[in-house]
């Protein structure tokens, strides 16, 4: 056994309320730049519908991910070394930016610079990419809300394959009229997969999987521009910047996660739906579990290759595998093993492209609960919930393609999990007694129940992020840093060095603002109190207006009195 | 004359190739790339990109073969000068003919699809050039010598025996300077080619990724990695936040 770790993320979809606002921090923070216009690190689908780029999902077409060889043995779909190698040259199956969109700007200056007249001054899109006037046709996420989802909403690759499976009666079709569909948000970033297919497919080798988190990163030093990944990634969350001629990919927001802060994706997600924390692996049966024959116990084959912290066998094996203490009490409070393994209510994006993706969702109860309300049903109680999930095939089937390889039961498992949640915390919030034979209807007990009811309802921001520093004896090897005092609440934390302030070496910038933003927001007190407290009597130059020297505008000279 | 330009400026051009190589891929391995322009138009780059490349493998191994090769290695396991001068003609008559094909393609895509055009930079087109001048003037040595037909002058007692006395540290500027004059123009173009060829998107060449063949698929790297922080490690020249250069040297 070879224990590593990994940060994975869960996102609870019934939390997302398509608001988008993941994506644009994210953009804000990442790909705001020329070059990776169309690059969106995080983006926010809605399902049904084609996906960003457009129909990533059909891999009979985009060539991503894994597939069993003739022998059961796992190769990349997009060919063996040999065949990328002669593909070089021209990268056979690479989205166009057409199956992206043509980004744009608008002709802002013409609003301020146009002459006087009776027209009114129009802001004329520009092509990001030739600069040209251009006609919008399309963008990141055109069929947001199920929009033109009338015309197009065939094209989803999920729904051509429910639609076109044999088994299907023509009246158990997805529908797309108003009062006959059902739609969720699907945000998504890289899955940071255990076996991930765009590393595999690097010829250069300059994408690779941190062994300290397994967060996958690309060297930009070393991408030469090949595009194999692009190809080799079945969620196309690899993504080439036109102007470097690099590949760029979510970087887990390492710096930020290194420093023990969640992703900004997370951080700023306001229907706190997502959770990061740490799962225990055993890389050893990787290979082993994404060779799994049937597509449908590839989810059974991942749950698998997650480790109990709890356990003393994997405790032995993971100090033998150098993770340390730390990280292995951040471990035992992962909430992202507590909703993936114990409760089972997480579920991996596409188990079938054989990667392993670190990244999981908690299906939507809402298609479901959203008919029940409609038709005027009491959609709290769990007998109306179960047989609705029973009932409504079509959501379910849905869900099934997106996370279980197509496996209705483990779906429908989770769903009845939420809805007896839903039914059993009912009866507690109005004051009842719970009744007990909800949570043994899906092999659950009372105080699990509650447990998985309190991390998924009201999780408190550090039981969602339970996310270890990158360690404190290997500080001295990270990027920034000071001199060795610089241990948690050490002489040198972020203050002065031995000799008074200023002394030392100086604080890493990235780190100083982090804490200083923290303290910031956690502190008790207002921001220049003589109390001593948390800037110890200091002026916020930037709050200064200039008006003589408020006291504390100059540091005191500790040990001369001032 | 002769002597400046097959004694002295072949090593110069080498110290440009070697010097500028090291220089670039210790100062710019961020713009060590093949700044493929696939993503802005592909269908014009699968026919000509791959016609390109491949015709250019064959003629760099064919060089290989009629340079490095002396004539009495070939004529010892029983290929005669007739044999041989008759193969290098047409496969190298056959790839260079490609090579060109394939490359006036790529021009015409790069000039007429307007985002891969803006993305040309002097650099690329100065480079066009000197390649597209090797590539003509190469297929015009091969013409003239299946014009001459049999009597057509032999570079492998002229051109090769100079090219390997260069690395022999003692050029041989008598045989080369009795080569015909497109073999001379031929060479001259594809030193300064070569020359040029570090400060060009050309570098992407020295980083053929063959390795790829020979390496495990998932590559695990460590954070901690000695003198690399985060994703990579730190450029020469350039010094991190809140760090001195002295620190640097830890």
């Amino acid at each position: 056994m070879r224990v590593m770790a990994q940060m994975g993320m869960v996102m609870n979809l019934d939390k997302c309320i398509g608001c988008h606002t993941c994506s644009v921090t994210c953009k804000q923070a990442w790909t705001n730049r020329a070059g990776t216009e169309y690059v969106w690190f995080n983006n926010v689908e809605t399902r049904p519908g084609q996906g960003y780029p457009r129909r990533y999902e059909d891999q009979a077409t985009w060539k991503g991910g894994w597939e069993l060889g003739k022998r059961g043995n796992l190769k990349l779909k997009a060919g063996g070394r040999v065949q990328k190698l002669f593909g070089i040259f021209a990268s056979p199956v690479m989205p166009k930016l057409a199956d992206y969109y043509e980004p744009w700007t608008y002709d802002y200056q013409t609003l301020i610079t146009a002459p006087l007249g009776d027209d009114f001054p129009v802001a004329r899109p520009k092509s990001l990419i030739t600069g040209e006037n251009t006609k919008i046709t399309w963008s990141a996420n055109w069929d947001d809300n199920l929009g033109g989802a009338s015309e197009m909403g065939e094209l989803d690759p999920i729904v051509e394959k429910l639609n076109n499976s044999v088994r299907r009666e023509s009246e158990e079709k997805v529908k797309f009229e108003l009062e006959k569909t059902f739609m969720f948000y699907l945000p998504r970033i890289c899955e940071h997969c255990l076996n991930p297919s765009c590393v595999a497919s690097c010829p250069s080798g300059a994408i690779y999987k941190r062994e300290e988190d397994g967060i996958v990163l690309v060297d930009q030093d070393r991408c030469r521009g090949w595009r194999q990944c692009i190809t080799g990634c079945p969620y196309k969350k690899i993504y080439f910047n036109h102007k470097s001629g690099k590949a760029e990919k979510c970087t887990f927001c390492y710096p930020r996660i290194e420093v023990g802060l969640p992703t900004v994706c997370s951080e700023t997600c306001v229907g706190r739906l997502r959770y990061l924390g740490l799962f225990l692996y055993d890389a050893d049966r990787v290979t082993e579990a994404a060779t799994t024959p049937d597509e449908q116990d590839l989810y059974e084959a991942q749950l698998d290759l997650l480790l109990d912290p709890n356990d003393p066998e994997v405790k032995a094996a993971a100090k033998a595998n150098g993770i340390p203490d730390d990280w292995m009490d951040a471990a035992r409070r992962s909430p992202v093993y507590a909703l993936a393994k114990t409760y089972r209510v997480a579920l991996p994006l596409h188990p079938e492209y054989r990667t392993m993706p670190m990244v999981w969702y908690v299906p939507p109860l809402s298609p479901i609960v959203d008919v029940l309300a409609n038709q005027g049903h009491d959609a709290e109680s769990r007998e109306t919930l179960f047989g609705a999930i029973d009932a409504l095939r079509i959501p379910v089937d849905y869900l099934a393609e997106l996370f279980t390889a197509g496996d209705t039961d483990v779906i429908t498992g989770v769903l009845q999990k939420l809805a007896a949640m839903r039914a059993y915390m009912r009866d507690v919030s109005l004051g009842r007694d719970g009744d007990p034979s909800i949570p043994e209807s899906v092999g659950m007990s009372e105080e699990t129940l509650y447990e998985m009811y309190r991390l998924m309802a009201i999780a408190k921001y550090s039981d969602r992020y339970v996310i270890p520093t990158a360690h404190v004896e290997r500080a001295h090897e990270l990027e920034e840093i000071g001199c060795s005092l610089d241990f948690d609440e050490g002489p040198g934390m972020y203050e002065s060095g031995p000799f008074g302030e200023a002394s030392g070496k100086p604080a890493p910038v990235a780190v100083e603002t982090f804490n200083a933003l923290k303290r910031r927001q956690t502190s008790d007190t207002a921001m220049t109190t003589d109390s001593g407290g948390e800037l110890q009597g200091r002026v916020n130059l930037l709050n200064w207006d200039g008006n003589g020297a408020p006291p504390g505008l100059f540091p005191s000279g500790k040990g001369q009195g001032s | 004359m002769d002597a400046f330009l097959w004694g002295v400026l072949p090593y110069l051009c080498i110290a440009s190739l070697v010097g500028g190589t090291v220089w670039r891929y210790r100062y710019d391995k961020f713009g060590w790339t093949t700044r493929s322009s696939q993503l802005y138009e592909s269908r014009l780059l699968r026919i000509g990109s791959p016609l390109f490349h491949f015709g250019i493998l064959l003629v760099f191994f064919g060089h290989v073969g009629g340079l490095v090769i002396p004539e009495s290695w070939t004529e010892a396991v029983g290929v005669s000068e007739g044999l041989y001068h008759f193969n290098a003609l047409l496969f190298g008559g056959i790839a260079g003919l490609c090579t060109l094909a394939g490359i006036l393609i790529l021009v015409y895509r790069r000039r007429t699809t307007g985002p891969v055009f803006m993305a040309t930079t002097k650099n690329d087109k100065l480079m066009y050039v000197l390649l597209i001048a090797a590539i003509v003037l190469g297929l015009w040595t091969t013409l003239v010598s299946v014009g001459a037909g049999s009597e057509a002058h032999n570079y492998r007692e002229t051109v090769s025996p100079w090219f390997r006395s260069v690395f022999l540290l003692s050029p041989d500027v008598a045989s080369m300077a009795a080569a015909p004059i497109q073999f001379h123009i031929h060479a001259l173009v594809g030193m300064g080619l070569f020359a040029l060829w570090p400060f060009t998107r050309l570098v992407h060449a020295f980083t053929a990724p063959l390795h790829y063949l020979f390496r495990p698929y998932i590559v695990y790297r460590s954070r901690d990695r000695e003198g690399s922080s985060g994703s990579r490690s730190g450029r020469p020249g350039w010094s991190g936040v809140g760090t001195t250069d002295r620190d640097r040297q830890r």
